[in-house]
């Protein structure tokens, strides 16, 4: 049994190896922030968050598919939450009772196997009697699923079935073993059977006559016959006792699954809340297959500043469909790197199945999202500073597919302009010719404007805003390359002083 | 089965049977004691297998003398290194005399060589060591119908090693006069009547064994026992109704037993009722103990044991054929003085250097007549005391019939064998060194014979260059005469060129750098040369290398 309430046909995997790339990723798209609103203080949710983002979806229809389970969530997040609390009372339940010394013998193991059974049955009804009375208000496939498994493989014949076990498994009528001699004439192949009926009761008597038997009674003071004789007992007990723990085991990883799976809604939950209070827009994004290059967006916002800073940020709009590179350049603090790391998590969110930071997003899925920022100088003193961005980038290119995205921010200017632009260009180009899909902030004008001047139809220029007194307004337009950033700008509102600016051109 | 001196015991235990039984069994061959009026040649060799030695093999359990010296002991105890239970030590320990006994051993060496064989033959003789420690355990268990079980285990084993055996021999491409016969043998016993039923009785138990079923109903301190009638696996029946739910690996609850051998009395009680449950089978196994107590023949576990000798040996030189070390099986007279060998080198020391890895010098030597003594004079750690052990070793081993070091020999067989090695000064007798030496040098050449080998390493050093000439003279002179063969390691020159039976043989240095021993052992006039410069050029102190040194 499965919840399947992330994927269509298989679990969400919670062992699974995260992105190789998965430090670089948080750090750079400040991704704490992130897991931390959709926490909302509860470690749990966090982790799930976490995997649910980073492990992302790649195809669109998966994508629809967690959409429409959230869709449902934000419809009806009461019964989400009942059904995520009953998870986590069967699991809570289980972890108190205790395992203590009972795992050295059988006949403990299965004494206290048939005791958490008996309560996970009594979770599992409850999550069937849930289904029943809710499921025809869910329209997503992953609910409606759900609730249908629920209510084919937990009927209430199946549960007499399993009364029947926990039953007959308390051994009323002693326990019936079946063996064979083996070396040295030692009983081995011990198999524990169920009694025939004809054993039991009044018939028991009319046919027992029939069948040879003898009997051993245990002394009254035998206390190592009584070690032995439950020892055979429980060389007989072994292999149900084994059979139930084990069914318990599955039963406990199917509540962890679904209490998994339903974590990450729930953050989303929490996500949704918070946004809504800063009046922070969302939409369901469109994502498109990877083959077409598509990415269109209408105030697409940098989530983590907002939710940072406490109040909306400014959004962006772009239309860089069949675009392979977009180049972004401009003016000092114009809200590059913002617009920069909005794009890369705006990818990601929609890629696992969120809601998007944006009024509205329609993009194309990527194998991955892959950063490449400009890094402190290096504590160790391993290596030079190009050293190191260069190690990175040979890394990056040892892990990239060609549907990858990677976002390039202000990389390969620990070097002289030109050197810095030969690299950053024979890189570029090797990678979109890959089809690889690059966002890259620079302050190389070299390496952009030869770039511009090449005329691809496939890269596009942006350009952060700066009006003509200075002032940013954090938007990005379509426009060339500049030789200047404005750091003079920089300069001045730091200085504050106009005439020392008038002094320094002298 | 933990010690020696048990599976020993087990075998005297056989012995006993074995002399219980004498006369008493039919078609039993004519003691051993016949064999040596036997003329010793081939053809009229023995036709009914007696052993895989030809005849009974002497054994010595005393270690012979010149052991220590020539690190036979240490060459031996590798040899049979984990053979202890077979007591192998005693057939090392007794030379052979007569060239018969020696190609009879080489032609049993010969055929064991092929790898078919060899395995053919350690099969057997894991299934006979598996047989004694099912013996041993049944002796030590307690309840009557587990010492049944494990003897009937035994005796199966037995059946299983003897028809393997004589059907893989039948494959076996034998040349040797002990392994042809010995599949004669064999092929005799297992096509005899009663082998065929002691196999078949046995293996109608198995089955008998096999077919008990039974169903025990532990309720409280009572179990009762009846065979089974169509109970299904409740086990399974669980597992299948919790089947849905199953997701992936999770771990095992399974608990593991201890599993001995022996039993408590509740399984002894129940085994007791089981018993009762099928009398046929019990009653039949009971019986079949009984009756073949003695089961063992008494050939074939003495062919288990003396071919140990055998593939102790061959596994034992494995590892210098594989490290690139040639073995031969040497021409061997009683007569012919006129002996010799190419490559030959010392076992034990080869050993250690496989060990660690470092290449080995094989050395030749021949004498032509009238030559009788080799005289090794020549720098320190060059090689001679290593030499008059091969000489030693060649010989002793050949005398046991073993392949021998070195891509052929051919050599003598003497009647002794004589080693003086330099010996610790010893608080315990009341003479000096010298006087020891002297002594010991006696005593041995009162012994020795025209046939004796005489091997001295080192003799006279606490004393005058002086003396020791006069001494070592005296001695030599004497092995001349007596026409003896003999290897002398000494610092004397002199006595490298005493008369027309000394052969010289010098250790030698390497042509460009003297420091550097090349361990081999030539035919050359000793000359006495000083290696001091040698040593210093070791240092690096010669005028080149200071020049050298001292330029940069």
């Amino acid at each position: 049994m499965k919840p399947l309430l992330m994927h269509r046909d298989h679990d969400f995997d919670l062992q699974d190896a995260l992105p190789w790339n998965e430090q670089d990723l948080t750090q750079d798209l400040e991704l704490g922030t992130l897991f931390e609103a959709m926490a909302h203080g509860d470690a749990f949710l966090k982790d799930m968050a976490r995997r649910g983002i980073l492990a992302s979806a790649t195809d669109p229809s998966s994508i629809v598919y967690r959409q429409d389970v959230l869709k449902d969530c934000l419809d009806k997040p009461a019964v989400v939450h009942a059904i995520y609390e009953i998870a986590v009372d069967a699991i809570e339940g289980e972890r108190k009772n205790h395992w203590g010394l009972v795992m050295g013998y059988p006949d403990s193991v299965l004494r206290r196997s048939v005791d958490v059974m008996g309560l996970f049955i009594v979770s599992l009804k409850k999550l069937r009697a849930f289904g029943e009375s809710h499921a025809g208000n869910f329209s997503s496939e992953g609910f409606r699923t759900f609730f249908a498994m629920l209510a084919s493989e937990l009927g209430d014949d199946y549960f007499a079935e399993v009364q029947e076990h926990l039953k007959e498994l308390k051994f009323w009528n002693g326990v019936l073993v079946s063996a064979e001699l083996g070396a040295g004439n030692k009983g081995v192949n011990y198999v524990l059977r169920k009694p025939l009926d004809i054993d039991r009761g009044w018939i028991r008597r009319i046919f027992a006559r029939k069948v040879p038997a003898y009997s051993y009674q245990l002394a009254s003071r035998d206390e190592n016959g009584a070690r032995a004789l439950s020892e055979l007992r429980d060389r007989g007990l072994n292999l149900a006792a084994n059979a139930l723990a084990q069914s318990n085991d599955h039963i406990l990883s199917f509540f962890r699954q679904l209490r998994a799976e339903l974590a990450f809604y729930l953050g989303c939950l929490n996500l949704n809340k918070r946004l809504s209070e800063l009046g922070e827009p969302i939409c369901f994004p469109e994502p498109v297959d990877s083959t077409e290059h598509r990415q269109t967006f209408v105030g697409l916002y940098d989530i983590c500043l907002a939710l940072t800073k406490g109040q909306r940020v400014v959004g962006n709009d772009l239309d860089a469909n069949g675009k392979e590179m977009v180049v972004i350049t401009g003016a000092n603090q114009g809200g590059k790197s913002t617009f920069l790391r909005g794009i890369g998590l705006a990818q990601l969110m929609m890629q696992c199945g969120m809601f998007a930071p944006a009024q509205s997003l329609r993009a194309s899925v990527c194998d991955g999202v892959i950063t490449h920022y400009r890094r402190e100088e290096d504590a160790t003193m391993k290596s030079g500073k190009l050293d190191e961005e260069l190690a990175r980038m040979s890394d990056i290119v040892d892990h990239t597919t060609s549907g990858s995205m990677v976002l390039f921010n202000e990389s390969f200017a620990a070097t002289n302009e030109r050197e810095g632009s030969q690299i950053a260009t024979q890189i570029v180009n090797a990678l979109t010719e890959q089809g690889i899909k690059v966002f890259f902030v620079t302050h190389l004008y070299e390496f952009a404007h030869d770039l511009h001047n090449t005329e691809r139809p496939d890269v596009k220029f942006l350009r952060a805003e700066r009006q003509a007194d200075g002032t940013r307004t954090f938007r990005l337009n379509e426009g060339e390359p500049l030789q200047t950033s404005y750091g003079e700008d920089l300069y001045h509102r730091i200085f504050e002083t106009p005439s020392t600016g008038h002094e320094l051109h002298q | 089965m933990n010690d020696g001196r048990q599976i020993s015991g087990q075998f005297a235990s056989v012995d006993e049977r074995e002399a219980k039984r004498n006369g008493a069994s039919p078609g039993r061959p004519i003691p051993a004691k016949n064999a040596e009026a036997r003329p010793p040649h081939p053809e009229l060799g023995p036709k009914v297998f007696q052993s895989i030695f030809g005849e009974a093999p002497e054994e010595i359990p005393e270690t012979p003398a010149c052991f220590v010296d020539l690190n036979l002991d240490q060459i031996i105890a590798a040899v049979t290194a984990g053979r202890e239970e077979y007591e192998l030590r005693p057939f090392f320990h007794a030379s052979l005399h007569g060239v018969d006994a020696i190609h009879y051993r080489h032609e049993v060496f010969r055929d064991l060589e092929s790898e078919a064989l060899f395995e053919f033959v350690t099969e057997f003789t894991r299934k006979m060591r598996q047989m004694r420690e099912q013996i041993t355990k049944s002796g030590k268990l307690y309840y009557k119908y587990q010492k049944e079980r494990l003897f009937l285990d035994a005796v199966s084993t037995y059946c299983e090693a003897v028809a393997g055996l004589a059907r893989d021999l039948g494959t076996a491409d034998l040349r040797s006069r002990g392994f042809v016969a010995f599949r004669e043998f064999l092929a005799g016993y297992i096509g005899s009547a009663p082998f065929a039923s002691l196999r078949n009785e046995a293996k109608g138990l198995y089955y008998g064994l096999s077919t008990v079923k039974y169903c025990m109903n532990i309720k409280g301190t009572r179990i009762r026992v009846r065979k089974p009638e169509s109970e299904i696996d409740y086990s399974a029946e669980v597992e299948r109704t919790f089947e849905k739910f199953k997701r992936g690996a999770v771990k095992s609850y399974l608990v593991e037993f201890r599993d001995t051998l022996d039993m408590n009395h509740i399984e002894a009680a129940v085994l007791g009722m089981v018993a009762k449950l099928y009398p046929d089978v019990f009653l039949a196994l009971s019986d079949f103990c009984a009756r073949n107590a003695i089961y063992l023949d008494p050939k074939i576990s003495a062919f288990d044991r003396e071919v140990q000798f055998y593939i102790g040996y061959l596994q034992y030189i494995e590892r210098f054929k594989h490290a690139g070390l040639s073995f031969c099986y040497p021409r061997v007279s009683a007569s012919d003085k006129a002996i010799g060998s190419v490559d030959g080198f010392d076992l034990a020391l080869a050993g250690k250097l496989i060990a660690e890895n470092t290449s080995i010098v094989c050395n030749d030597f021949h004498l032509q007549n009238p030559e009788r003594i080799f005289v090794v004079t020549g720098p320190n750690q060059g090689g001679k005391t290593t030499f008059a052990r091969t000489f030693g070793q060649l010989h002793f081993l050949a005398s046991v019939g073993c392949p021998v070091p070195g891509r052929e020999a051919s050599l003598f067989l003497f009647d002794k064998l004589f080693t003086h090695f330099e010996k610790e000064e010893d608080i315990h007798t009341q003479h000096g060194k010298l006087e020891e030496d002297l002594i010991r040098i006696h005593d041995s050449l009162g012994q020795a014979t025209p046939n004796s080998i005489v091997i001295m390493n080192e003799i006279f050093t606490s004393t005058t260059l002086h003396d020791a000439l006069f001494l070592g003279k005296k001695v030599v002179a004497s092995i001349a005469a007596l026409d003896a063969l003999c290897v002398c390691v000494t610092f004397v020159d002199e006595l490298a060129s005493l008369n027309e039976k000394t052969v010289s043989l010098v250790s030698t240095v390497g042509t460009t750098n003297s420091a550097e021993r090349t361990y081999k052992i030539v035919r050359k006039p000793a000359d006495g040369r000083a290696y001091a410069m040698a040593i210093a050029r070791r240092h690096r102190l010669a005028y080149d290398d200071l020049k050298e040194r001292l330029r940069t």
